[in-house]
């Protein structure tokens, strides 16, 4: 082990770090969006609108049918017109969001679609609006399977910051692929793995953690 | 109260049409419990659904009061239901909010403020005996529970019309009992017009006034439901009240034998 390893993990992590927050937070807010969409306009959804729908299935369906390491080199003009560069971790923000955004759409409309269509179908019987039934019923009933399918989203963008990085955006996967395999460096390269590892596990584990958390308050005794 | 004209209703399967409703003709008065009683897969469900248009009737009109539901557009529609409350077989709570959440729901989907929300909530829970499990969650409540819970939601809009559907088949017959006992109550109390849809002949027998039976979407009987026992006319009636008749006799039978011994 030589003195740079801490440095230069450190360094790898906490770009990882920030591609992965910030990439998590708009991957999920557009997921969201596409997700809630996609199950309000379905056929006899609240607002049923096929055209719509159908538009952005194909959307989704396209996006998600590219290899993300394409996907990357397709997004580099939309990276260099929103965050004025392409290269390095804030430009892999962009391409990591809108990669990630199809799959967390998806992820999102089968936590919906769990919820029993009879708890929608009361709350029309209410007079609710459909704004309404969305957000105060849809979302908050499919909570928990929300936050464990976002669990796996986030874990699988982790993933991809490591294959961002293998193409110039940093963090820890640039770091494995630069310094482990190109310069021999087994150290580090054993070392990123673990962290990577860590990370996963930890990210794992606190989602467990959240979703268990709801579940308990809902459904054991007091 | 309730008046329904040549309701008709067909679904487009993909084996082919299947006709739910047709020509259907009922006049509820106000203030009555009105049972609607046939076989699985007669219409009764689709029936009850067209009264708020939770369905969409293909032909026909329903007024509730002055009301002509079926010409309403989404947003009069939102308004009408307000004063239409519905319970279901599997209750339907919102597993993720507390019951006194549930209770309040409609009532913030109607736009009331945070005290007038209370103050109904605790009213409304005081009226189905459950003032106590305000803060429970649906997991934690029994099947005769959650229905209550299911009824002080329908019953937070204060409204004119509580539509029942199949309230009680997922209940033991003690607490089926206990529904049916506090729907009267309620009934009484509030002047509420109530429909319900069963397939069981005590939940006609309890608390109903007035019967309509349904068989293959068209309604084949109405009248009272003493008339309906005395008298039944239509073949659905017949095979339902022969059911309890064969057992009449058994028991007759039984007891016959037994004081012979």
């Amino acid at each position: 082990m030589r003195d740079d390893l801490i440095d230069l993990l450190w360094e790898g992590l906490r770009q990882t770090l920030y591609m992965l927050i910030w990439s998590s937070l708009f991957a999920i807010l557009l997921g969201m969006l596409l997700g809630v969409t996609l199950v309000a306009t379905e056929k006899g959804g609240v607002l049923e609108n096929r055209p719509i729908h159908k538009t952005i299935s194909l959307i989704i369906n396209g996006v998600r049918s590219l290899p993300f390491i394409i996907l990357i080199v397709l997004l580099i003009p939309v990276a260099r017109w929103v965050v004025g560069t392409s290269l390095g971790p804030t430009a892999a923000i962009v391409s990591l969001s809108i990669g990630a955004a199809p799959f967390l759409g998806r992820i999102v409309e089968t936590a919906l679609k769990e919820v029993v269509p009879g708890k929608i179908e009361a709350a029309r019987s209410f007079g609710a609006s459909p704004p309404a039934i969305l957000f105060r019923v849809l979302l908050p009933e499919a909570l928990p399977a929300l936050v464990r399918s976002l669990t796996i989203a986030v874990i699988a963008i982790t993933e991809l910051t490591a294959v961002a990085g293998a193409i110039g955006a940093g963090g820890l996967g640039s770091l494995a692929i630069r310094f482990g395999y190109q310069r021999f460096r087994e150290d580090i390269m054993i070392a990123t793995v673990v962290v990577i590892i860590a990370l996963v596990q930890t990210l794992q584990w606190s989602g467990d953690a959240i979703a268990k958390s709801i579940e308990r308050r809902r459904y054991k005794a007091k | 109260m309730i008046v329904v004209r040549n309701l008709g209703k067909t679904y487009h399967t993909p084996s082919g049409p299947f006709v739910a409703l047709n020509g259907v003709n009922l006049e509820i008065e106000r203030g009555d419990i009105y049972g609607i009683i046939g076989f699985s897969g007669a219409g009764k469900s689709t029936l009850v659904r067209c009264l708020n248009r939770l369905e969409e009737p293909d032909e026909g009109t329903v007024a509730i009061g002055n009301t002509d539901i079926t010409s309403l557009n989404e947003k009069q529609l939102r308004l009408a239901r307000r004063k239409i409350g519905m319970i279901f077989q599997q209750f339907n709570l919102f597993d993720g909010k507390t019951v006194f959440q549930n209770v309040a729901f409609p009532l913030k989907a109607a736009g009331r403020d945070k005290a007038y929300i209370r103050r109904r909530v605790a009213e409304v829970l005081e009226m189905v005996q459950l003032s106590d499990k305000e803060k429970a969650y649906p997991s934690q409540l029994s099947g005769g529970q959650k229905q209550r819970v299911g009824i002080a939601r329908a019953l937070a809009n204060e409204p004119e019309v509580l539509l029942c559907d199949e309230a009680t088949s997922a209940l033991d017959p003690q607490t089926t009992y206990s529904i049916l006992e506090l729907l009267q109550s309620i009934n009484r109390r509030l002047g509420l017009t109530v429909v319900l849809i069963t397939h069981e002949l005590e939940v006609l027998q309890h608390i109903c006034n007035n019967v309509a039976v349904i068989e293959r979407g068209t309604i084949v009987e109405t009248g009272t439901v003493d008339r309906f026992f005395l008298n039944p006319k239509s073949d659905t009636a017949r095979r339902f009240v022969n059911i309890v008749e064969q057992y009449r006799q058994k028991r007759q039978l039984v007891e016959g034998v037994g004081a012979g011994i």
